[in-house]
């Protein structure tokens, strides 16, 4: 007897081809990457655009972490394909009909708006740079400038504006990103799990707090790493950006999860047996109750008793790694979650991960490692920090 | 086994061995053509077929047709014939995950308000064949009271308004003038959005190839007037097939004869298989 491939077992009726999960991790990874790139994007601009100016000294870094997110958004995606040589299809025949033709423009607008103003914000020291030393390194730097010498207040004042209208254009640019991939999955009518209007909002302001969760553990790791103080009244504003968003978020989930109970269409009965069983872990456990209301109720008590200091860094450093699992599990769960029910209405899938393979798990963690190392090259070359702002508030890491 | 009703199965595989040999010698021929999904006349350009006034073929003008297909359930005996040279004659893959066309079966057991449904891609009827690659219903209710029980055919509904084409990011999966919705293997990216889209699980897709798949109604079959090859070695008359725009057409009178229904109307899609003989639970 031939052995017998069973892609993914599965209870009760499932139409046949859907044994094969077709969207697996790296579709997880990719909402996942366009989160944090919307939500670094939104702590750089409440600077920026808004002037929050206990946010500064992550102004900086929170730019080059969206773009080296974003720099990595498409590959997930690539190795996904099956025929990733011709990914240019969508830019070259898009079919407008489709949610996903305007990704290729989208994202390329979006990644170049994230350079030009990495490169305006950044000006100031590639100047410098380019006018010490003659290495290679110099000349890097004399390349990016582009020419352009002049760092008189005028000229800076110019780039300002500049860098202004930009973080202006791009709030909308990378929340329309986001948003936009929560459409793909809720515009669909055949998957009760994801056809649903809230599905853009939900994953917009998921996406808001793992980026500003994102920026936390990255500042507060890079100033133990450094050894240079924590700015507390920044880190303090990132946790008050969390626990707004995250409540929010909260009541949007609740709300997604409550109008598929309450509508009770055809198939309630399987997404019933899913949530309290295969998914009890993953959805109320991770995703709700550690991932969300703990951080929550961490922060708001945090803020009602007026936690100060280290203990304050320590608890919104916890609070951000919980929200970070949390979106992510999150993405597994609309993802992957999705897919195990069935489109007849009647059956459950049990997806396993492969350890290796093509969509295998070290492939996803490499992939999502990337953006990281990326940041670690860039970091050295274009320092973010601001050691200077807001003195006052400083303790040491 | 297929049929609740004849526990040992031997009845019908009698009649199906004296059934079978025109339908066996068809399947043959048809894998014997070679033809493969190529089209035959048709100029080996590059060019996109939909890119065309008509579909590029000798003699064949896609304006004059209407296509559409009719599934009696109440004849059906789940031989799966129709499985097998759906898949000899599309090149499919020959495992339990890949179909273009299967059949389901569905059992009300004595007491039981709800229907048990499976199909040839369960673990039991695959092991009751004993290969992926061949398809039968295992024997599994004949020591159970079966109240009702009946086969029904399942395959692309070639909607009027298909979710897959809507969804393609690329313009790869597009519907011909004669309604049937076809796939660019030259040009799917392989990113599986049709496959999410489709309400009907009628999509797969093919690992080896990278692309998308799904039932084409044998459109190079038909194009030259021959029958889908499921259609073609149907025994019982399950499957019917026709043009719409010939009044006096199989499926014409199916349709105008029987009281028909489609697959989840609610969803919009306009299909365009109509069934005659299922049950509330079918969808």
């Amino acid at each position: 007897m031939e052995s017998i491939i069973h892609y993914s077992p599965y209870i009760g009726w499932v139409y046949p081809n859907e044994t094969v999960v077709e969207w697996s991790i790296m579709i997880a990874v990719y909402p996942y990457l366009t989160g944090l790139v919307a939500g670094a994007f939104t702590v750089s601009s409440l600077y920026q655009v808004f002037g929050f100016q206990r946010l500064k000294p992550v102004a900086h870094l929170a730019l080059l972490t969206s773009l080296c997110m974003m720099i990595f958004v498409p590959l997930p995606l690539l190795l996904h394909l099956g025929h990733p040589e011709r990914a240019f299809n969508n830019l070259l025949t898009p079919h407008w009909s489709s949610a996903m033709a305007v990704f290729g423009y989208f994202a390329s607008f979006y990644i170049l708006l994230i350079v030009l103003e990495t490169w305006f914000a950044f000006r100031p020291y590639i100047v410098e740079r380019a006018q010490k030393g003659n290495g290679v390194l110099a000349t890097f730097y004399r390349v990016l400038t582009l020419g352009s010498y002049d760092v008189s207040e005028k000229a800076l004042a110019y780039d300002r504006k500049w860098i202004f209208w930009l973080a202006v254009t791009g709030i909308p640019g990378a929340h329309g990103l986001h948003g936009y991939v929560g459409f793909v999955f809720g515009s669909l009518k055949s998957r009760e799990w994801w056809s649903s209007d809230l599905m853009p909002v939900v994953f917009l302001f998921s996406a808001i707090i793992s980026g500003v969760s994102l920026l936390i553990v990255l500042y507060v790791l890079s100033c133990k790493l450094r050894k240079t103080p924590i700015d507390v009244d920044c880190v303090k504003g990132m946790a008050y950006t969390v626990w707004g968003f995250i409540m929010v978020t909260l009541a949007l989930e609740g709300l997604l999860f409550a109008n598929i109970v309450y509508k009770a269409r055809e198939g309630i009965d399987m997404i019933i047996q899913h949530v309290t069983g295969a998914l009890l872990i993953p959805y109320w456990v991770l995703q709700f109750g550690v991932g969300a209301i703990t951080p929550l109720l961490l922060l708001t008590y945090m803020i009602w008793r007026g936690t100060k200091g280290k203990a304050l860094v320590a608890g919104v450093t916890v609070s951000a790694c919980l929200v970070l699992l949390s979106v992510f599990v999150m993405r597994w769960n609309v993802v992957i979650g999705g897919q195990e029910l069935s489109k007849t209405g009647k059956g459950l899938l049990y997806y396993h991960l492969p350890l290796l393979g093509h969509e295998g798990m070290l492939n996803a963690i490499l992939v999502m490692a990337l953006p990281f190392v990326a940041l670690l090259g860039v970091i050295r070359l274009f320092p973010p920090w601001d050691d200077h702002a807001n003195a006052s508030s400083r303790v040491a890491s | 086994m297929t049929n609740p009703s004849d526990p040992s199965g031997k009845a019908r595989r009698a009649f199906l061995g004296r059934l079978g040999g025109a339908a066996a010698a068809c399947t043959g021929a048809l894998v014997g053509a070679g033809s493969l999904g190529t089209v035959q006349g048709a100029p080996q350009g590059k060019e996109h077929p939909a890119a065309a006034g008509s579909l590029p073929m000798k003699d064949y003008d896609w304006t004059k047709h209407r296509w559409a297909f009719g599934v009696d359930a109440t004849k059906c005996i789940g031989c799966l014939r129709c499985v097998e040279a759906c898949k000899r004659e599309n090149d499919v893959p020959g495992t339990a995950h890949h179909f273009r066309t299967w059949v389901e079966r569905y059992v009300y057991l004595e007491g039981e308000e709800r229907a048990r449904i499976d199909s040839h891609q369960d673990p039991v009827n695959i092991a009751a064949s004993g290969s992926e690659r061949e398809y039968r219903f295992a024997n599994r209710y004949q020591d159970a009271k079966v109240e009702k029980a009946f086969f029904v055919p399942k395959l692309c509904n070639q909607c009027t308004h298909p979710a897959c084409v809507q969804v393609c990011p690329v313009g790869a999966t597009y519907q011909t003038e004669d309604g049937v919705v076809l796939i660019d293997h030259n040009y799917c990216i392989g990113c599986r959005y049709c496959v999410q889209a489709c309400p009907y699980g009628a999509r797969l897709f093919n690992e080896d190839r990278g692309v998308s798949d799904k039932c084409t109604w044998c459109y190079h079959r038909i194009t030259k007037g021959q029958q889908p090859a499921c259609v073609e070695v149907c025994p019982v008359g399950a499957r019917v097939f026709g043009d719409l725009k010939d009044r006096q057409s199989p499926i014409s009178l199916f349709i105008r004869n029987n009281r028909v229904q489609v697959l989840k109307p609610e969803t919009g899609n306009a299909p365009n298989v109509y069934y005659v003989g299922i049950d509330k639970e079918v969808s």
